[in-house]
């Protein structure tokens, strides 16, 4: 019960976040997006200011209580950067990652999120049965 | 108000990836791997994600615009093209390899760090590829998220 509670309060809080940025500032949380804003937007500051939020809210729960599963040991690097190379160009083309297709885009019922989200869940599957 | 608004979504959003332990990409690769040790964890994530970001949506329905803002900025594509599922596809295989998609990736940064300065590092050079490639006189207008 346990194993479902904890990620399922996750979950209502990342939906939290979601709905009310979506009813006050009328945006959608995409992570891959703003963070190619910070990069390539001329209105860097409100992006940027998400991503110190991020940093900070994804870093100090693990630093206040104990997580149950640990880190993997630092993996190759050559490993790390062909994934980031694909999550980076893949998540640009395909507009959006498992935020901004994964959550805001179902929960408004897009097709194309739908779709994404169904693809980018079945190669990620396909890729862990083939590399792990 | 604005950019209050903005860092407190940030903060608000990391937190909850943490304590979903998404954060953690051991945690995403045995959501990912159905075949072997399976932890379907990810789905609750998604689920609570989704159920709350629905009753936005519903509620975004009755408005004609946001509470602090004077429009709505909501991807309207309906189209299902070929880079929605190239992209998608190539997202799906470097999520699968690591276990990071872009936000946990983000937080790798403090939480992980030797992993983390890699994985951003390469998600930088892999859209700046992307918009280096696209049509130049566009470059300065990222894709909003889908």
């Amino acid at each position: 019960m346990e194993s479902i509670l904890t990620p399922l309060s996750g979950g209502l809080i990342i939906g939290l976040a979601v709905a009310t940025y979506l009813l006050l500032t009328g945006k959608v949380v995409g992570i891959s997006g703003i963070l190619a804003q910070t990069l390539f937007s001329k209105a860097r500051f409100l992006p940027m200011l998400f991503i110190v939020g991020l940093l900070i809210g994804g870093s100090a729960y693990g630093v206040l209580t104990t997580q149950t599963v640990p880190f993997p040991e630092a993996r190759h690097p050559l490993l790390l950067i062909a994934s980031g190379l694909l999550v980076g160009y893949g998540t640009r083309l395909g507009s959006g990652c498992t935020s901004g297709h994964g959550v805001c885009g179902i929960s408004r019922l897009s097709p194309r999120s739908i779709v994404a989200t169904l693809t980018f869940m079945a190669a990620g599957i396909i890729t862990v049965a083939i590399v792990y | 108000m604005i950019a209050f608004i903005t860092f407190v979504t940030g903060l608000i959003f990391g937190l909850g990836l943490a304590i979903a332990e998404m954060t953690n990409p051991a945690v995403v690769l045995a959501f990912l791997d159905i075949f072997g040790d399976w932890n379907p964890s990810l789905i609750f994530v998604m689920g609570g994600a989704v159920a709350v970001g629905m009753i936005g949506y519903m509620i975004r329905n009755r408005r004609s615009k946001p509470w602090l803002a004077d429009k709505w900025y909501i991807p309207t594509r309906q189209d299902i093209d070929k880079d929605l599922l190239s992209g998608a596809v190539m997202f799906g295989i470097g999520w699968g390899l690591s276990g990071y998609c872009p936000g946990p990736g983000l937080t790798a940064l403090v939480n992980n760090p030797a992993e983390g300065f890699y994985f951003i590092g390469a998600v930088i050079a892999g859209s700046t590829l992307y918009h280096l490639r696209r049509d130049g006189s566009r470059a300065g207008q990222p894709n909003q998220a889908p």
